[in-house]
């Protein structure tokens, strides 16, 4: 098996697994075409953490911590447990936060960009155009030799931080403290909305191992795919998002949770334009960053402590987007979602043309 | 005959085959080395590599790989 996931076959046997496994988990509870999204999960994550107070949205995913634990056993089992960090981390954060923003104004990361699609929310099609111009514009800075500059090694137990951090949103999901000022929190979890909606805790955490496990041999990227694809005419990441896109819809429709059409989509809506530049923003923040969200919680695994940086901008950029009405809804984007965008892009656009740390 | 090296320790993705795809772009044949930290780069310029028409091998040294491209 591993050696099948190591090969040419890799990312697209993932790929197919991971995507039966992601409308699997909106059929024992995750919200509709929420089987996997890292953007929204982390979200969750911050509002659970009672960084934001948007009541429907909160709630301590128990697949994250799953993909980062997946890929640290992974790593340590097969020799790749290299912490290493040290590459502009503090641009990185950035990225990580406005890639959230992005994210959340479209409603979804990459990964659901493609399961929205596979559940026939047509909605998506303007974030994936998004998401690809993103990219082709990260790629465009990549070729006039943009870099954030390289890592370097750190001691073995550097890259321990985020494995022992997902223990402990493992241990907060279980324990469920209650020690708040007002009778509630430090934990807090959404009553009704999607934050409601989950597969029971381990089904979660065994699926988010999986996907961890799965992703780490493979190198499964949902950006790098048509990153490679456009600058590279490599089909070998692409390929896993095809399978992926294709196995997630027929396990969609074989259960009865493929719903084609614009209107009434779970957890999105219909303003094409903000669809398409909320993700715009993202894939080239993911560009410039070097992966997609799911790629950096596996990194992270791996002891690189700069996805790591990545991740706690998006857990911040999330709790800012709801906290300054940010993010969408499913009426539309929020108050100050356009600005928060065009200010994302300016970030962006500053950082693709201001780094260029060439090797040489 | 000369051996290139490109040191692409250290750097995000793709960022070590563009550093090798612009030597690589300038010649014809010969012996490139390609020195990176994770066996994702590894596999990723050897990939890469393969596809323009080089042999490719490696050798692990003290923490990072040594990918060697010859044609």
């Amino acid at each position: 098996m591993n050696r099948l996931l190591m090969s040419k076959y890799g990312p697209a046997l993932a790929g197919t697994i991971i995507g039966v496994v992601a409308a699997l988990l909106v059929k024992f509870g995750n919200p509709g075409n929420m089987g996997v999204c890292v953007a929204c999960f982390t979200r969750d994550v911050a509002g659970a953490l009672g960084l934001h107070r948007a009541v429907v949205v909160q709630y301590l995913r128990p697949e994250l911590a799953g993909f980062i634990l997946g890929s640290f056993a992974s790593a340590l089992l097969f020799r790749e447990y290299r912490p290493r960090g040290g590459s502009s981390p503090m641009i990185r954060f950035g990225l990580g936060f406005f890639a959230m923003v992005g994210a959340l104004v479209f409603l979804g990361c990459p990964w659901r960009a493609y399961l929205r699609l596979a559940g026939g929310d047509f909605t998506a099609i303007a974030g994936i155009a998004g998401l690809t111009t993103g990219i082709g514009i990260g790629i465009m800075f990549l070729y006039r030799g943009f870099s954030l500059g390289a890592s370097r090694p750190n001691p073995k137990a550097a890259g321990l931080f985020m494995p022992l951090l997902a223990i402990g949103l493992l241990a907060l999901l279980l324990l469920r403290p209650l020690f708040g000022a007002e009778g509630t929190g430090p934990i807090f979890f959404s009553e009704k909305g999607p934050g409601s909606m989950h597969a029971p805790i381990l089904i979660s955490l065994g699926a988010g191992l999986l996907v961890g496990w799965l992703a780490q041999r493979s190198r499964f990227c949902t950006v790098g795919a048509i990153r490679d694809l456009i600058m590279l005419r490599d089909t070998h990441l692409f390929k896993g998002i095809v399978c992926f896109i294709i196995a997630a819809f027929l396990t969609n429709f074989v259960l009865g949770q493929f719903k084609p059409g614009f209107e009434g989509q779970p957890i999105a809506h219909t303003m094409h334009l903000w669809n398409f530049l909320g993700m715009v923003l993202s894939g080239l923040a993911f560009t410039l960053a070097g992966g997609c969200p799911g790629r950096m919680f596996i990194m992270s695994g791996e002891g690189d402590s700069d996805a790591g940086v990545f991740i706690m901008g998006m857990l911040v950029g999330a709790a800012f987007a709801h906290n300054f009405s940010l993010a969408s809804s499913g009426t539309g984007v929020g108050a100050y979602g356009i600005p928060a965008t065009i200010a994302g892009l300016v970030f962006c656009f500053a950082v693709g043309s201001l780094f260029m740390n060439r090797v040489e | 005959m000369e051996t290139k090296t490109v040191d692409a320790r250290g750097l995000s993705c793709p960022q070590p085959i563009v550093e090798t795809k612009k030597v690589l772009d300038k010649i014809s044949g010969g012996r490139v080395e390609v020195l990176v930290d994770t066996v994702t780069s590894r596999e990723n310029v050897l990939r890469f590599g393969r596809n323009a028409g080089w042999q490719g091998s490696f050798e692990e040294s003290e923490g990072f790989f040594k990918v060697i491209l010859e044609k």
